[in-house]
């Protein structure tokens, strides 16, 4: 189903009204173009035939998600070895990215020497910063303490905290610490006050990124793939035209418009998990060696200034 | 001595027919001290609620490809991550119901029932 999304949509870009709903998957490197708040989307392959460069920004920054450093399970037993190959697709970007955003699960058992490795592939990547959210798995055992030393300095709270760059307002957030039995991702009190009190002082007009490991929409609760209190979080930002919110967690593309706010989640770059409800649990999917790395990727990220333009591009490892 | 041999024989005995008239979700008995073996697998704790007597010692076994933890919100049970094959084992020594859940996929829910 990689053309999920037609471009045919309403293009009106002022009354969302009658197009806020779409969701699907897509096995395959899908690219989307926000304009005035319409979503376009079209296969990876078409790209060419449309130009590219007519999407590259002002901005270009890379999505990396789900590293999973220290995992040596059947499937994939080199975790290192496809994080090696996400580097050298970014390195191989026309346009460097500005900084890249990591989503989370850097490692898969928060050993230090799972970040060591991490953080030492990550010395070859042409870009100029790596921001960090957490994924549950890097803050086992010691409430994130270990995260928060490695990559959290300056940040708020459990590691949360928001940067502007190029007029776009940046905010990462952390979802997997303090889980209640039988709930799904958390934001928090102290949180949400954080996101109310951020953008306060925001213009409508700013494009906002916020960014977390776990979806902040209801991808499938019976997986946990969702934020309790995801909707309140975004309730803060209603008043925005733009809003992109970029998770990873789910280990595959996922995405969903809805008013002004455009949800996407990243491939992994360790492996790749089941589509909800296929599969009795939603654990690491084997896939024979050679289709692997059509599973995994990165994805890039350009912002447009003037135009309201978002344009997201997944590509695979393969 | 004795005594405490037949409230242990009738603890059982009400034990077993409680779980029977329950039905539905799985359960497992066990007499006072006999060891009991929970599996985490497929993101899920199996048998999910159970019903021991006290001074049973419960352990589990992560058997998942991800790491999982036993833990519950007053801290009376509280694994460290456990990794694929790691076990967590735990006696309950206290009558009581004990609620717990994985810290790290909190949809994972099961109780042990100590009579």
């Amino acid at each position: 189903m990689s053309d999920f999304i037609k471009d045919n949509l309403n293009s009106d870009g002022v009354d969302r009204r009658g197009f806020l709903k779409c969701m699907a998957w897509a096995g395959t490197g899908t690219f989307c173009l926000i304009q005035g708040g319409v979503l376009k989307s079209f296969a990876l392959s078409d790209i060419a035939n449309r130009g590219l460069a007519a999407a590259k920004g002002e901005l270009s920054f890379v999505q990396l998600s789900d590293s999973h450093i220290g995992f040596d399970k059947a499937a994939n037993p080199d975790v290192t070895a496809t994080l090696d190959a996400a580097i050298a697709k970014v390195n191989a970007l026309e346009t460097p990215p500005e900084f890249v955003l990591h989503t989370g699960d850097l490692s898969h058992l928060s050993k230090p020497s799972e970040f060591d490795t991490l953080d030492q592939r990550l010395k070859s990547m042409r870009t100029d910063k790596i921001f960090y959210v957490p994924g549950e798995h890097d803050v086992l055992n010691d409430d994130g303490a270990q995260y928060r030393e490695r990559y959290g300095k300056g940040t708020k709270g459990d590691g949360w905290y928001s940067f502007d760059q190029k007029g776009v307002h940046f905010i990462g957030l952390v979802n997997v610490m303090n889980l209640k039995a039988g709930g799904l991702g958390n934001l928090g009190k102290d949180q949400l006050e954080f996101v109310e009190d951020d953008v306060k002082h925001l213009k409508s007009s700013t494009p906002i990124v916020v960014f977390a490991h776990i979806p902040l929409w209801s991808v499938y609760p019976e997986w946990g793939w969702g934020t309790d209190d995801g909707a309140q979080a975004l309730g803060y930002l209603k008043r925005f035209g733009s809003v992109s919110v970029l998770n990873g967690h789910i280990h595959q593309i996922m995405q969903k418009v809805e008013g002004n706010v455009t949800f996407h989640t990243a491939m992994s770059t360790a492996f790749p998990q089941p589509q909800p409800g296929t599969a009795p649990s939603p654990g690491p999917m084997k896939v024979p060696a050679d289709k692997l790395r059509a599973l995994l990727g990165v994805t890039d990220v350009n912002f447009v200034r003037g135009k309201n333009t978002l344009a997201v591009v997944d590509s695979t490892l393969a | 001595m004795k005594k405490t041999m037949l409230k242990v024989v009738v603890y059982a005995v009400m034990v077993a027919a409680l779980g029977w008239m329950a039905g539905g979700r799985t359960h497992l008995f066990a007499a006072a001290g006999g060891p009991v073996e929970i599996k985490i697998d497929n993101y899920s704790f199996t048998p999910g609620d159970i019903t021991v007597a006290a001074g049973t010692t419960v352990t589990w076994v992560n058997r998942d490809d991800v790491p999982h933890t036993v833990r519950n919100n007053d801290g009376t049970l509280k694994s460290k991550a456990l990794d694929t094959d790691d076990k967590f084992s735990m006696t309950f020594d206290k009558p009581g119901t004990y609620e717990y859940f994985c810290s790290i996929h909190p949809k994972m829910t099961a109780k042990v029932v100590v009579k």
